[in-house]
């Protein structure tokens, strides 16, 4: 293969990019939270990435890999709370609209 | 033959998140957040991490797709089509993407970021072995310490969304 380094972390950037015009843009909290998950895994590709050019034959670089793990599973961890702080927010507010949000600003 | 895949995962990838933001609908946000993981799961069989792109399947594209799903289903709101984002609001995200865009395609336009590594060669790396030989040796305090994080969480969870004497009896929201 001869798609180098720069290949991978020019997708990563753009797609950290797209999740921060996500979070920007959209009103709907539940998809500023998909947009915020996109962002963890631009970062996972540039770590996988990173890990696999920098591998040798005698060292093949695992550490990367297994710190992408431990993203993966604090996301899920951290979706499901997410998800439950925004149900709880919609039973009490009835509305999930960011813009709508706004008991603290007077 | 590679390079090709890796454009045409990359170009999908990069255009089903753009399509995510942009759609108004959440269910198709949620469809195209699929697509979106599945490239990058693609993307992670190309660096040869054949396990992680199981596990990013699995759990994204599995579990946690599922689950936002599942919210978008509860929840039902009616009207998130009818809004549209002020124009400041469209002007401040499109300005921050392009300077993030401009900046990370500059940089490796430039040739800042040095010469291009050569794809090395590996030998276990791709074992789903070694990954686990790893997780019980070196890593094994922290993987310890995910588990109980995640039991944290779930039971976290549990609390948050029942529907207890202390969720129910409060008082109505004084605006």
């Amino acid at each position: 293969m001869t798609v180098g380094l720069n290949a991978f972390l020019t997708v990563s950037g753009l797609l950290f990019a797209i999740g921060v015009f996500g979070v920007l843009l959209r009103r709907n909290t539940l998809v500023i939270y998909m947009s915020l998950e996109l962002m963890l895994n631009a970062v996972n590709l540039a770590l996988v990435s990173f890990s696999r050019y920098n591998a040798t034959p005698d060292h093949s670089m695992m550490d990367g890999p297994v710190f992408v793990f431990f993203i993966i599973t604090v996301a899920a961890a951290e979706v499901a709370v997410g998800l439950a702080i925004i149900v709880a927010l919609y039973r009490k507010r009835q509305t999930i609209f960011v813009s709508e949000l706004n008991a603290l600003k007077n | 033959m590679e390079d090709i895949l890796f454009y045409i995962f990359a170009a999908g990838t990069l255009l089903s998140a753009f399509l995510m933001v942009a759609s108004r609908n959440p269910v198709n946000s949620a469809m195209f957040l699929i697509v979106s993981f599945v490239g990058i799961a693609a993307l992670f069989v190309m660096l040869e991490s054949y396990f992680l792109a199981v596990i990013q399947v699995l759990v994204y594209a599995g579990a946690v797709v599922v689950l936002f799903l599942f919210i978008i289903m509860l929840l039902d709101v009616e009207d998130s089509d009818k809004i549209r984002p002020k124009i400041f609001t469209i002007v401040a995200g499109g300005l921050a993407f392009a300077l993030l865009a401009i900046g990370v395609l500059g940089l490796f336009a430039s040739g800042a970021g040095g010469p291009e590594p050569e794809l090395p060669m590996r030998t276990a790396a791709s074992l789903s072995r070694n990954f686990g030989y790893q997780l019980f040796t070196k890593y094994m305090l922290p993987f310890q310490m995910i588990g109980f994080l995640l039991l944290a969480a779930m039971v976290g969870v549990i609390y948050i969304s029942k529907k207890g004497p202390t969720a129910s009896s409060d008082e109505p929201e004084k605006e």
